[in-house]
C-alpha cells in the first residue's frame, strides 16, 4: 500500500483532484451567479427577483440550465458553422483553463512531510498564462460576431475587437506594476510575498502599496469580462443581442456561462494579485506555515469569499451605471487609463532601480503625484475625460437653460 | 425644412471637477443604489397576494347593471357603442316588455379582447347601465369565449355587485315616452331578464 499512499502524496494527484472538483464547483458556481446578478438587480431595484422555483428561488440556474439543453440547436442557414459553434467554445472555455493557475490554498501537507501546492499548475510563467489565455477570449465575442453574418453581430464583435484590445494595454501596464513590485510571475509567490505586516499591523497587500494600480485593474476587467457600463459588444439597445444575437439554447448559454466565469476569474485575479489571495490577517489557518488540510479550506473560503466581494461590486456596478459611448469609451482607455498606468509602470521601474519598490511611502508617494497630475490635466482640459458630442457648443459657453 | 430661427439652442451645463472625473459621480451612483439594496421590495406576489385596487375607478371587465327588480337596466340606446373608440359594442334592440322604458337589449355582446377598457361606454349611458367592475382576471381559452353576450354580462354584475354597487340605481321610469311599451306583445319570460 506505500505506493497507491504516494501517489495521493504527488502534486500530480492534487493537482487533477483539484482540476476537477475546480471545474464542476466553478461550472456550478457560475450557475449561481447568474442567480446572484437577478437578485442583485431586483434588490436595487426594489424588487425580489427569483422567488418561484424552489426555496428563495435557489433551483432557477437549474430550470434555466435544463430550458437552454432542452432548447433546439438552431443554426441559422447563412452562419459559418464551425466558426459559429467555435465562438461560444472559446468563450466558454477559456475562463476555465484560466483557473489552472490560480492558487486556491497555499501549501498543503498531504503527509509525510510532502508539501504540494493547491494549485492545478503553478508555471514559472504563471501571470503571463493567465494574461496569454485571457487575450484569447475576445475571440470567443469577434469570432462569434463574424460567424453569425449579422450586421448586428458583426457590429458587437468589431466592438468587442476594439474594446479589449484598448483595455488589454492599461491592463498589462497595472499587473506589470506588480510584477516589478514582487519581482515574480508564479502567483502562489506573488500571494506568499503579501503575507506580512507594515508597523506590526497592516498587511502587507499590494492594495495598500498601489491602490491607483488596484483601481484601474478592476476598471480594465469589467471591460475585459464586458461588463457594464463596458458592455458594448452586446448593447440590447442599439445592436439588438449584439455578437450573441444569432445565438440560442446551448450556445447561447455558454457565451453566457462564459461570462460568469469570465468574472470569477477575474475576481480570482485581482483578489490574488492586491488583495493577498488566501491570506486574511490575524487567522492562524490563513497564514502560509498553515499546511494542514484544514488550513487549505479556510484559505480556499477566504480566497472565495474576496471573489465573491468583487462579484458582488461587479453586479452592484452593472446596476448603477449607463453604458459608455463608444468614442467614450475609447477615450477613457487611450486618454485616461493608459498614461496613468504608463506614468505608475515608470514609477516604479524607478523605484526598483533604488531597490524601494517594496516601501509603501514610495509607492505612495507615486500614487499621490501621478493622481494630482491626472486631476490638474483633467481640470485644465477642454473636455471631461468621457468626452461629449463635438457638435454640443464647448463647456461654459452660452447662458445655460432653454434660449 | 428646419428655419434656423426655430432651432432652441441650449448650452450643455458646465460640468464640475468632479463630473469630469467620472469617478466621484460612480461612487455617488453607487452610494444611491446601496440603499436601495436594503429597501423592503415593492414587489407583491401576484396569485398569492393581490395588490388592493381603487374599486370605485378600476377599469376592469364590464358588466351590465340589474335595476331594483332585477331586469337590465339598459335601454338599447346605443350610446355606449356610439362612444366605443374599439367598436367592440353590439346592440341588438327590442321593444321592452316592461312599461317603464321603449326598448330593451334583445342582444348585448362585449368583445372583451376589442375592448381597450377606456370607460367611455360607463361615461356615456344615460341611466348608469353599463360599468367596467374592478375585476382584472379574466380569461378564455378560444377567442368566442371572450365575446361576453347579455347573460354574462349581467353575471358579472351579480358577481360584483357586493363589491361595487351600482353607481345610481334610482334612474328608472323616463318622462315623455308615454310608457308605450305597455302596448308591445311581451317576449317569451326568460327573455326578459
Amino acid at each position: 500500500m506505500p505506493v497507491v499512499a504516494a501517489i495521493f502524496q504527488t502534486q500530480l494527484f492534487v493537482s487533477v483532484a483539484l482540476a476537477v472538483v475546480a471545474l464542476a464547483l466553478i461550472l456550478g458556481a457560475t450557475a449561481y451567479c447568474i442567480y446572484f446578478e437577478r437578485k442583485v438587480a431586483a434588490w436595487i431595484q426594489d424588487r425580489m427577483g427569483p422567488s418561484r422555483v424552489g426555496p428563495w428561488g435557489l433551483f432557477q440556474p437549474i430550470a434555466d440550465g435544463l430550458k437552454f439543453v432542452w432548447k433546439e440547436d438552431s443554426f441559422p442557414a447563412h452562419v459559418d458553422k464551425l466558426l459559429f459553434v467555435l465562438a461560444p467554445t472559446i468563450s466558454f472555455v477559456v475562463p476555465l483553463v484560466l483557473f489552472a493557475a490560480i492558487p486556491w490554498g497555499g501549501q498543503l501537507d498531504v503527509g509525510g512531510g510532502n508539501l504540494v501546492e493547491v494549485q492545478v499548475a503553478n508555471p514559472d510563467i504563471g501571470l503571463l498564462y493567465i494574461l496569454g489565455v485571457a487575450a484569447l477570449s475576445v475571440y470567443g465575442v469577434v469570432l462569434g460576431g463574424w460567424a453569425s453574418r449579422n450586421k448586428y453581430s458583426f457590429f458587437g464583435g468589431m466592438r468587442a475587437c476594439a474594446q479589449m484590445l484598448s483595455y488589454e494595454i492599461p491592463l498589462g501596464l497595472c499587473i506589470l506594476v506588480v510584477v516589478l513590485t514582487m519581482g515574480t510571475l508564479r502567483l502562489e509567490q506573488i500571494t506568499a510575498a503579501q503575507t506580512g505586516y507594515w508597523l506590526g499591523f497592516i498587511p502587507q497587500w499590494n492594495v495598500f502599496l498601489h491602490p491607483l494600480a488596484f483601481v484601474l485593474l478592476f476598471i480594465c476587467m469589467l471591460a475585459e469580462c464586458n461588463r457594464a457600463p463596458f458592455d458594448l459588444p452586446e448593447a440590447e439597445q442599439e445592436l439588438v443581442g449584439g455578437f450573441h444575437t444569432e445565438y440560442g439554447a446551448l450556445k447561447f448559454g455558454m457565451f453566457f456561462l462564459g461570462e460568469y466565469a469570465h468574472m470569477i476569474t477575474s475576481g480570482a485575479l485581482i483578489s490574488v494579485l492586491f488583495l493577498g489571495g488566501w491570506h486574511l490577517p490575524w487567522l492562524a489557518w490563513t497564514q502560509p506555515d498553515a499546511v494542514s488540510w484544514g488550513a487549505a479550506l479556510c484559505k480556499i473560503v477566504v480566497l472565495c469569499a474576496k471573489v465573491c466581494f468583487f462579484i458582488f461590486v461587479m453586479m452592484w456596478i452593472r446596476w448603477t451605471l449607463p453604458r459608455f459611448r463608444f468614442d467614450q469609451l475609447l477615450r477613457v482607455a487611450w486618454q485616461g487609463l493608459i498614461p496613468i498606468t504608463l506614468a505608475l509602470v515608470a514609477w516604479t521601474t524607478g523605484l526598483l532601480y533604488f531597490g524601494v519598490q517594496r516601501s509603501p511611502l514610495w509607492t505612495l508617494w507615486g500614487n499621490v503625484l501621478i493622481l494630482a497630475a491626472a486631476l490638474a490635466w483633467v481640470a485644465r482640459a477642454r473636455t471631461p475625460v468621457t468626452g461629449r458630442q463635438d457638435n454640443l457648443p464647448p463647456v461654459g459657453a452660452g447662458t445655460g437653460g432653454a434660449g | 425644412m428646419i428655419r434656423d430661427e426655430d432651432i432652441i439652442r441650449i448650452a450643455a451645463p458646465r460640468l464640475t471637477a468632479a463630473e469630469r472625473l467620472y469617478l466621484p459621480q460612480v461612487l455617488d451612483g453607487m452610494k444611491t443604489t446601496l440603499t436601495h439594496l436594503f429597501r423592503r421590495p415593492v414587489t407583491v406576489k401576484y396569485p398569492e397576494e393581490k395588490r388592493a385596487l381603487r374599486v370605485d375607478n378600476h377599469r376592469g371587465l364590464h358588466r351590465l347593471n340589474r335595476d331594483e327588480q332585477g331586469r337590465v337596466a339598459c335601454v338599447a340606446c346605443f350610446m355606449c357603442s356610439t362612444a366605443c373608440p374599439a367598436h367592440c359594442i353590439h346592440i341588438v334592440a327590442g321593444d321592452a316588455p316592461w312599461p317603464d322604458r321603449e326598448k330593451y337589449p334583445v342582444q348585448f355582446d362585449i368583445d372583451e379582447l376589442r375592448c381597450i377598457y377606456c370607460g367611455m361606454c360607463e361615461e356615456a349611458c344615460p341611466v348608469d347601465a353599463i360599468e367596467l367592475t374592478p375585476e382584472y382576471d379574466f380569461v378564455g381559452t378560444t377567442r368566442e369565449q371572450m365575446v361576453l353576450d347579455k347573460e354574462e354580462l349581467l353575471a358579472v354584475y351579480d358577481r360584483t355587485c357586493g363589491l361595487k354597487p351600482r353607481k345610481n340605481p334610482r334612474i328608472t321610469g323616463y318622462p315623455g315616452t308615454g310608457h308605450r311599451g305597455q302596448s308591445v306583445p311581451r317576449p317569451p319570460a326568460d327573455e326578459a331578464t
